[in-house]
């Protein structure tokens, strides 16, 4: 028993030394990208089989390749991410991140990706066709996102629902639990064609760019991911990607 | 390091307030165990009685067996699971105050822990006292009420207050359906300042202290309870 346990040790060691982006000059060598989401948002992240795709996994793994990486996505709770990356547990996170000014404080962000929008899912019938009938309604969000700091800095605490995951509060919309749900403009199409009896109101929240979260001070890394998002982007790659999982409307 | 300590404190709580999704939590947490405990009570007391009947007589089959199916099917499964069947299924399509959903889903859960409780606490007393009860008139009902539950009660009440220290911390899986309680609280702090340490470290701390408040108060009854016991 005690050898084992040795020999887990050992294994363990090697493959942090191995890890990707932590080796000691937080250049990413050839090893494992470990990469933070939550994947319970489509089309970005989802699971299909056992498996993790989406864009961003896409994406992280076209990334991961041109670094010379493995790519290993670990799925986490949403508001667990930044923590996950700036303790260094992970190397980067992606899961449809908007740069904010807070999560700058925390992580670096690379240049953007993906431009997104904030919309508002109400019941078909409920009457709710602008964000003016918002005011007063219970609004669900996901914890931690955009929507859900937007929406308690607009409409109070008390109003807010925090699920911890999109689908969830998706669900207590579909069931008259709460009112509407305001959630990134991809998902929220996915999420309408999934549940019957749900729009997405054509007036957006808010607008915003995702971007992928390294530790703060790693420029090494985020320099890496930089210059291959600019490869990605200038061969197309890019844009086939988010055009493989987004039909144009 | 204390600067940066002090930072972190003020950013997690004090800035914007943030200390009131703990203040609020913590209400909602007390709450929640509180009336679960008294729906436990409840159903925990039914329940025994009727399986000590139906051991020491054989009346009352159907109810013995709903209740023992009741006893696996909860006792067998999470208590988050139980919260969310709840919530998301029986509730499926009803606006329910999220508070009540949660005392229902606990309360029934602590119900089943604490009718095997009630249970061992009336098999404690030796079967002597219910022959002699009845060997001088007493009912059945007469010797329980009057002899053998009073005696019951007294040995349970201790193992009853843990299983109140224990629902305490049960209900911190509240947050699955969106019900601010203490650990929701502090995962909201969380997702606003990216730290991990204070807000964590304070949820736990609270919980720890009113754990030590509870178990205090147990070693005072059962020092009370004892006194009259010649053992």
């Amino acid at each position: 028993m005690k050898k084992f346990l040795g020999l887990l040790m050992c294994a363990v060691m090697v493959m942090c030394m191995a890890g990707c982006g932590k080796t000691a000059s937080g250049t990413a060598q050839a090893g494992i990208l470990v990469m933070a989401t939550n994947a319970e948002f489509p089309p970005y992240e989802f699971h299909e089989g056992d498996q993790i795709v989406g864009i961003d996994a896409e994406i992280a793994a076209a990334i991961a390749e041109k670094m010379g990486c493995e790519l290993q996505i670990e799925d986490i709770a949403f508001d667990s991410i930044i923590p996950e990356v700036s303790s260094g547990k992970a190397d980067m996170g992606m899961a449809g991140m908007t740069v904010t000014e807070d999560r700058k404080v925390n992580v670096d962000f690379s240049d953007t990706y993906a431009i997104a929008r904030q919309v508002v899912i109400v019941r078909e019938g409920s009457g709710i066709t602008s964000l003016d009938d918002l005011e007063g309604l219970t609004i669900g969000v996901q914890q931690g996102t955009t929507g859900d700091i937007y929406a308690t800095e607009e409409f109070g605490d008390d109003k807010i629902e925090r699920y911890a995951k999109g689908m969830e509060a998706v669900q207590a919309l579909s069931q008259g639990k709460i009112d509407a749900v305001i959630i990134d403009n991809e998902p929220a199409r996915v999420f309408v064609t999934e549940n019957e009896g749900l729009i997405i109101l054509d007036e957006a929240y808010a607008d915003e760019e995702y971007a992928i979260a390294v530790r703060k001070g790693n420029t090494e890394l985020l320099n890496q991911i930089n210059a291959a998002l600019a490869e990605l982007k200038a061969d197309g790659t890019l844009d086939a990607i988010v055009a493989k999982y987004i039909t144009a409307e | 390091m204390f600067e940066d300590f002090r930072q972190q404190f003020y950013l997690n709580f004090v800035s914007e307030d943030r200390w009131h999704y703990l203040a609020n939590g913590l209400l909602v947490t007390l709450k929640l165990t509180f009336f679960a405990v008294l729906l436990g009570l409840l159903i925990g007391f039914t329940i025994a009685f009727i399986r000590n009947v139906h051991d020491n007589t054989g009346k009352l089959k159907i109810l013995n067996f709903i209740c023992n199916l009741y006893l696996t099917v909860i006792r067998g499964t999470p208590v988050v699971v139980q919260l969310m069947i709840i919530y998301f299924v029986i509730f499926g399509s009803v606006r329910i105050d999220k508070a009540l959903t949660a005392i229902l889903a606990f309360g029934i859960n602590s119900g089943a822990y604490q009718a095997e409780i009630f249970r061992s606490g009336i098999q404690s007393i030796p079967r002597g006292q219910m022959e002699a009860g009845r060997s001088l008139g007493f009912s059945y009902f007469q010797t329980m009420t009057k002899i053998i539950m009073p005696q019951a009660l007294k040995n349970v009440i201790p193992t009853l207050l843990n299983e109140v220290i224990t629902l305490l911390k049960e209900t911190s899986v509240a947050g699955y359906i969106a019900l601010e309680d203490l650990t929701k609280g502090g995962d909201i702090i969380r997702s606003r300042t990216y730290s991990a340490f204070m807000p964590l470290i304070a949820v736990g701390l609270i919980y720890l202290v009113m754990v030590l408040i509870l178990e205090r108060f147990v070693k005072m009854i059962e020092r009370r309870l004892n006194k009259n016991d010649k053992r």
